[in-house]
């Protein structure tokens, strides 16, 4: 097990369906241990008089009037799928 | 021991737009596999998403309409997950900051009969926040196929608080979110379309027990009726397992409609971890009062409000209410006929409910390419209230102004309607009645009231329909004593 304090490389890993060697996880989890390592850091600061933010720009409401465009060509849509079958994206069976 | 359930339900409602909810495709059902995409549906690198102001004026009405709050702030988290759903990995929807916050959903249970008025409660929602759709599988023998059309367009969702006790609840529930949005045109929520679906989470406790239960999810309810049924079926199941000792185990079941059973889906695995995070794409949405006041202003009035006042002004009974007010349109038919003349709204609203809905059902016309307006409507319930036809003439009437769009006058005139003979010649023939019947006339002499329909009917038979009954009626009474 690579698991430092702050992270578990493998469920990380999982969650982002991405496979590790044992090299890569040991190399992973010392960065994001760092990244996380700092983020202990900016917790350290006092913020209770700070206004929560969801954005680092403070511009809001930018948003677009309800009119369509032009759509992607079915094809062209289609061209990074591996396979496709009466014009639909085929993918292993997904029970649900 | 007895046991209840505890039902919340989450329900999703497309919303109504030209466009979808980040992009420029178009939001629509029954178009060829894939043909309403664009780079930002398909996920492709570069592309951004840009926000719906129709979506977000939607999800406002709809909130306002549900009495929530909605508060001065929303934002755009990312839910991550895979799944082939979603070409991007991640839904965008709204975690910590919905745009509608808290409100309930008055809802009307069935009554003891159809003509009576079901108990009114308010369930109270936990809150309802907007995301994008996501695309459709298609389910084969070896592999499933996916169809992103749907992808992107604007979807609500609306959670209620555990606070639901029966499926005829939750059906109630569903029945009255869908009325309110078709009436504020939001949204069709045509179920078989998928503009509107619905999750029950579902548990069973003893009676008196504070703590929940363990709780189903039940998947699969494409119908208000499936919502009904599918719910009912697992909570009989749910408080057997509960009887017989057993524990019920979190986990998600699907409602087999054509079974009509439910099934295990999954037993909850690990508990999903979606890591939301605020989506850095998009902005967050700003709202001020002016805002809310100007969709506010646009809120129609709702149904129930509608129902209410219509019992009140016009004096409707129930069962007329039940059947206008659910249809917007007829509804306003109605009323433009009925304000004109409101002491004859009831007979109004029974020609509408009645025979106007009976001509255009057998006809199949829809409302507004048929020739009835509510001047016809008021011309008709004139000449009966003139006494110019009886009631039952009138029932043609309407089927001959159905037909060739004639006022009642022109029909009247035209089938040559109208009495023939006057009040002399009717007392000529109550008394032809009264000679050529004794039996009757001595069964009524000794009380029996009914004994008069006979002699009445005669009367009818002579003036061929046209006589009028609420004239023949009293002067058969009084030339018989």
């Amino acid at each position: 097990m690579s698991d430092t304090p702050h992270i578990d490389i493998e469920k990380v890993a999982n969650l982002a369906r991405i496979a590790l060697t044992e090299e890569e996880k040991a190399t992973f989890s010392s960065q994001l241990d760092s990244i996380l390592g700092y983020i202990d850091k900016l917790n350290e600061l006092d913020t209770s008089n700070v206004e929560p933010t969801a954005h680092p720009h403070s511009v809001e409401n930018v948003w677009r009037d309800d009119q369509a465009e032009s759509e992607l060509p079915t094809s062209e849509a289609l061209k990074n799928a591996p396979k496709e079958r009466q014009n639909m994206v085929v993918v292993p069976k997904v029970v649900e | 021991m007895e046991y209840e359930a505890v039902i919340g339900l989450e329900v999703h409602v497309q919303i109504k737009t030209e466009s979808k909810l980040f992009s420029g495709s178009r939001a629509g059902y029954g178009y060829e596999p894939n043909e309403l995409v664009d780079p930002v549906v398909m996920g492709l690198p570069g592309s951004l998403p840009v926000m719906n102001k129709a979506a977000l004026d939607g999800i406002i009405k709809a909130g306002l309409a549900l009495n929530c709050i909605i508060p001065d702030q929303c934002k755009w988290d990312r839910k991550n997950y895979f799944y082939p759903d979603s070409p991007n990995n991640y839904q965008i929807t709204q975690y910590d900051q919905p745009i509608c916050d808290g409100g309930y959903v008055e809802i009307e249970l069935e009554g003891e009969t159809r003509a009576v008025m079901g108990e009114h409660k308010k369930i109270k929602l936990t809150r309802i926040h907007l995301e994008n759709d996501v695309g459709k599988l298609n389910h084969f023998a070896e592999d499933s196929l996916v169809d992103y059309n749907r992808a992107f367009t604007p979807l609500m969702e609306i959670v209620s608080e555990p606070e639901m006790h029966s499926g005829a609840e939750a059906f109630a529930f569903l029945t009255a979110i869908r009325q309110t949005m078709i009436y504020c045109g939001v949204s069709d929520c045509d179920m078989e379309k998928g503009q509107m679906r619905a999750d029950a989470n579902i548990s069973v406790r003893p009676v008196g027990q504070k703590e929940l239960g363990a709780k189903i999810e039940l998947k699969n309810l494409n119908s208000i009726t499936g919502v009904k049924n599918g719910i009912e079926y697992e909570i009989k199941r749910q408080t057997q397992e509960l009887k017989k000792g057993r524990a019920i185990t979190q986990a998600t079941w699907r409602w087999d409609a054509d079974q009509g059973r439910t099934e295990l889906m999954r037993e909850k695995e690990d508990a999903h971890d979606y890591r939301y995070f605020p989506d850095p794409d998009l902005m967050p949405v700003l709202i001020d009062d002016e805002w809310r006041n100007r969709i506010r202003a646009e809120l129609p009035e709702l149904p129930f409000d509608k129902q209410r006042r219509f019992v009140e002004e016009y004096g409707l009974p129930y069962t007329i209410t039940s059947v206008l007010v659910p249809d917007q349109e007829l509804s306003a038919f109605f009323e433009s006929a009925a304000k004109e003349s409101p002491k004859q709204a009831q007979a109004i609203g029974n020609y509408v409910t009645n025979d106007l809905l009976r001509e255009l059902s057998e006809q199949e016309v829809a409302l507004d390419d048929c020739q009835i307006t509510p001047e016809h409507l008021l011309s008709l319930v004139n000449s009966v209230e003139k006494g110019v036809i009886t009631k039952q003439i009138a029932k043609d009437v309407f089927i001959e102004m159905f037909n060739t769009g004639e006022l009642a006058d022109a029909v009247i005139e035209r089938k040559g309607l109208k009495p023939d003979f006057d009040e002399d010649q009717v007392k000529v023939w109550c008394q032809e009645a009264i000679d050529e019947n004794p039996r009757p006339v001595e069964d009524f002499k000794s009380g029996n009231e009914k004994a008069l329909n006979a002699l009445l009917g005669q009367v009818m038979k002579k003036s061929r329909g046209k006589a009028n009954p609420q004239t023949v009626n009293p002067l058969l009474r009084s030339m018989i004593s």
